[in-house]
């Protein structure tokens, strides 16, 4: 029981940032019909802005809770400039081409950032823990988990709350859903279809460094944490269906669970469980949880 | 290009190649060897890509290849490289046709994913694996070769004409096989796979066929590579690897065989140099350069001598 | 064919729903051998649901296809299309990175049994003799090595035709063999069809929209609306039907 409880929490406080980076991913596939490959590396861009902020608002004496509004501003920061100009200078020049070539493009970008990070924050890591202590520790159940975890929690939750509400419920959100629904309907209906595109590119890229810029205190930012990253939030939108909000979430605490499940009952099982899942979710229900069934018709 | 004209072209390029090797130095000696183990397993891609789909997990065969032959050496004593070579292009040609079945009934993303996550999987399973040496992976000692050891420059001589020999063999049967009743098959499906089952032939067995064929090819590379590398690890498995497979074929294009080679040569050159002189920064260049083709030479380098319709990329002719 | 009186294809009681939209509904249709056959109505009134579920792209939620007396229902489209039916498309469905050649090959290939060999050459054994015959029949050989996406539409939708007939079907299916065709073009071009298909194919079900083609071209014409058949007898007898009138022919002819 004390176990089962142990691992409900640590898969749902995993689940929680990597839901987040998720819905960037899903949100980018469900309107520009992209899956981008170099999404981790703007969640490890959003990391590593975060710790520089962090300690930069340390320097000028803004500690305690001024750091949360620093990773804040870190992953507004990287979206503003890193969305517009991969979206708009970059994969537009290759809309219209097979969705294969746009997977190779956003590649190319990751190993093209992989480096850049490397060139702007040396191959060292950085450590930005004092955040992790800002809400203290909690007593749940007679297990003792760190407040931050709880509350990573809450912004998974508000997050995607946000999203949902703002595609389903504001006029802006319906012209984003028509271009889902089709690209060339809603242009010949004078929706700006490339206005479109970037803004939803931007916030995609954004979700992907506000997890990154809010797990930062929690791990040691360092080369590679990209690829790890993407690899699982493919796993996640896989699972529950490419370009699905409620997938994004079952697909993240799916894969929160196994992997906890592995870590405190088969410790060697890690990374495999979340592509064993992956793989019996593709071969049961070809397109994820969420979406309707759609192989190779006949 | 008749089929006789290509093969005798495709005999005169090994003979040239292996005349050519006697006077390379050993570590290009070396590194064409390891281009040729790649490259073979990008023209494995290439087989896969023309029906329209694109592997992301050609590492899991090539890992499966590796180990078979690895494992095959240091537990079962067997150190002819030549049947090592065998056992581990058979090894990975089985599990293709097991897997190819369920793969053939994906398309697009949803394939190049599914791939993506067995050879996922099976990195995996190794790195937490003591037994094969975990994430460290084991050395292998030198090969045989018809009872003698593969030592020294005349050793890395053989391992050379070797690799020329079997890679050079295997790419010219994909050239007959483009050229094929099922090539051509294969190329219909990519334009319009729904017609091609009105016509009464199953797509999914073209493709699973044609998956199984990639898959004994990328064995045969992870065989040849861990004979002539003398290690082998789980990254053998890892995407990133699956990755460079498939920047290799996109580099090189779908039109001709002998553009892969080139490619995977230009690899492991660039990867080489930049290594020793700019080692932070060797990705990016391999990414810039990755757009760069995608976007002036979409059909690859093999387009610039091999493509007879320039306006139809997947349609060309095959040069050996 | 004299006292053999077994249809080639015996369609009863198909039924077929999308949601709520009744695509088909007590459909019953035998077609005898060496008759040509004319579906006629307005949109969505039933007829490519019909040859998508005797070709086996849809599968009828109740009712059976026979083929020769071999039920069919529910087969997929390759192994209806091995057992002797094919069809072409209103849109013609082509490889377009192809020659129109290649393209005949593809569709003769995939007729033989032997036709996916691996290593044998897609034109030997007398393939590209067979390819280049179908192509002159249609008008459409000085095309041969050109690639489908530099052909104009019209000939396109020729080729489609062609490569229906690679394997001789029992049945040919022809969704609208004139669609996009000019009004003063579709007799010519429909006599080059039938002309063409004399010999390759005796049993032949096509769907048309011209009732001076159909009237021209079939020896019988059944008449659906709204996923029933409404009238089903000779082209007189059908075009001049009162509801047929209403429905389907009236302000269309």
């Amino acid at each position: 029981m004390q176990l089962a409880l142990t691992i409900l929490m640590d898969g749902l406080i995993y689940a929680s940032w990597l839901f987040v980076v998720a819905l960037g991913l899903t949100l980018v596939f469900g309107v520009l019909k992209i899956l981008n490959i170099a999404h981790g590396s703007l969640y490890a861009i959003g990391a590593y802005v975060a710790a520089s902020m962090v300690t930069l608002f340390a320097s000028w004496g803004l500690g305690g809770h001024f750091a949360l509004i620093a990773m804040l501003l870190a992953a507004i920061g990287v979206a503003l400039v890193m969305g517009p100009l991969m979206e708009r200078y970059l994969l537009r020049l290759f809309y219209g081409r097979d969705e294969v070539v746009l997977l190779l493009v956003t590649y190319a970008l990751f190993l093209i950032l992989e480096d850049a990070v490397k060139l702007i924050w040396g191959v060292n890591p950085y450590y930005v823990s004092e955040p992790y202590q800002l809400f203290g520790n909690v007593a749940f159940a007679s297990l003792f988990y760190v407040g931050y975890d709880f509350a990573l929690i809450g912004l998974a939750v508000v997050c995607g709350i946000a999203v949902w509400f703002a595609l389903n419920r504001t006029r802006s959100g319906k012209v984003v859903l028509a271009v889902i629904f089709s690209r060339e309907m809603s242009a010949s209906m004078g929706v700006n279809v490339d206005k479109v595109h970037m803004i939803a590119f931007t916030l995609g890229i954004f979700l992907a460094a506000l997890g990154g810029a809010f797990t930062a205190p929690m791990i040691s930012v360092q080369p590679g944490i990209s690829v790890s990253v993407i690899i699982v939030s493919f796993a996640v939108i896989i699972i529950g269906g490419l370009g699905s909000i409620e997938g994004a979430a079952i697909g993240a605490v799916i894969v929160g669970l196994a992997r906890a499940a592995a870590v405190h009952l088969m410790p060697e099982a890690e990374l495999f469980s979340i592509y064993l899942v992956m793989a019996a979710v593709l071969i049961f229900r070809p397109e994820g949880l969420f979406q309707r069934a759609a192989a190779r018709k006949i | 290009m008749s089929r006789t004209v290509l093969v005798l072209v495709a005999a005169g390029l090994m003979a040239a190649l292996l005349l050519i090797g006697l006077a390379l130095p050993r570590w290009l000696l070396f590194l064409v060897t390891l281009a040729a183990s790649h490259g073979i397993v990008s023209v494995g891609i290439l087989v896969i890509m023309r029906g329209g789909l694109v592997s992301f997990g050609q590492g899991l065969v090539f890992a499966i290849g590796g180990y078979a032959a690895a494992l095959s050496f240091t537990q079962l004593g067997i150190t002819d490289v030549i049947v090592l070579i065998l056992i581990g292009t058979a090894a990975a040609a089985l599990v293709g046709a097991a897997v190819g079945p369920l793969l053939a009934r994906y398309t697009g993303i949803f394939f190049g994913m599914l791939t993506l996550a067995l050879s996922m999987v099976a990195y995996g399973v190794l790195i937490k694996s003591p037994a094969v040496g975990g994430s460290d992976g084991f050395n292998i000692p030198r090969g045989t070769l018809f009872g003698v050891r593969l030592e020294g420059a005349g050793g890395d001589y053989a391992l050379y004409a070797l690799a020329i020999l079997v890679t050079g063999i295997a790419a010219t049967a994909v050239a007959l096989h483009t050229r094929s009743a099922r090539g051509l098959m294969t190329r219909a499906i990519h334009g319009n796979g729904l017609r091609v089952e009105y016509l009464g032939t199953s797509v999914q067995s073209v493709m699973a066929i044609n998956f199984t064929i990639a898959a004994a090819l990328g064995g045969l590379g992870g065989a040849l590579t861990i004979v002539a590398l003398g290690h082998i690890e789980p990254t053998f498995a890892f995407w990133t690897q699956s990755g460079e497979f498939v920047f290799v074929a996109i580099l090189a294009g779908s039109h001709s065989v002998t553009a892969v080679f080139i490619a995977s040569l230009a690899l492991e050159l660039v990867r080489s140099f930049s290594n020793l002189y700019f080692p932070n920064t060797w990705q990016m260049a391999l990414g810039l350069f990755l757009l760069a083709i995608i976007l002036f030479l979409p059909a690859g380098i093999g387009s610039l001598w091999a493509g007879r319709r320039k306006a139809s990329p997947s349609s060309g002719g095959e040069t050996p | 064919m004299a006292g053999d009186t077994r249809p080639v294809l015996s369609a009863r009681g198909l039924a077929k729903s999308f949601g709520a939209v009744v695509a088909a509904a007590e459909v019953t249709i035998e077609v005898p051998a060496g008759e040509k056959l004319c579906l006629i109505g307005s949109n969505g009134a039933g007829k490519t649901t019909f040859v998508n579920m005797v070709t086996g792209y849809l599968t009828p939620d109740a009712g059976t296809i026979e083929l020769d007396g071999e039920t069919i229902t529910g087969l997929a489209p390759r192994t209806i299309a091995r057992k002797g039916i094919c069809r072409s498309f209103q849109i013609p469905q082509l490889c377009i990175e192809l020659t129109a050649e290649e393209n005949m090959l593809v569709a003769i290939a995939a007729a033989e049994p032997r036709g996916l060999s691996f290593w044998a050459d897609p034109a030997a054994g007398g393939r590209d003799a067979r390819a280049r015959e179908l192509l002159d029949r249609f008008g459409i050989a000085a095309m041969a090595d050109r690639p489908v996406s530099e052909m104009p539409g019209g000939m396109r939708k020729l080729l489609d035709i062609a490569m229906a007939l690679a394997r001789r079907p029992r049945l040919l299916l022809l969704d609208e063999p004139t669609s996009g065709v000019s009004a003063e073009e579709k007799f010519p071009a429909m006599d080059r069809v039938m002309e063409a298909v004399s010999g390759q194919a005796s049993t032949i079900v096509f769907v048309e929209h011209d009732m001076d083609i159909v009237r021209g071209y079939a020896d019988r014409v059944i008449a659906f609306y709204s996923g029933r058949v409404i009238s089903d007898g000779t082209p007189d007898h059908v075009l001049s039907d009162a509801e047929v009138k209403r429905y389907v022919s009236g302000g269309a002819a």
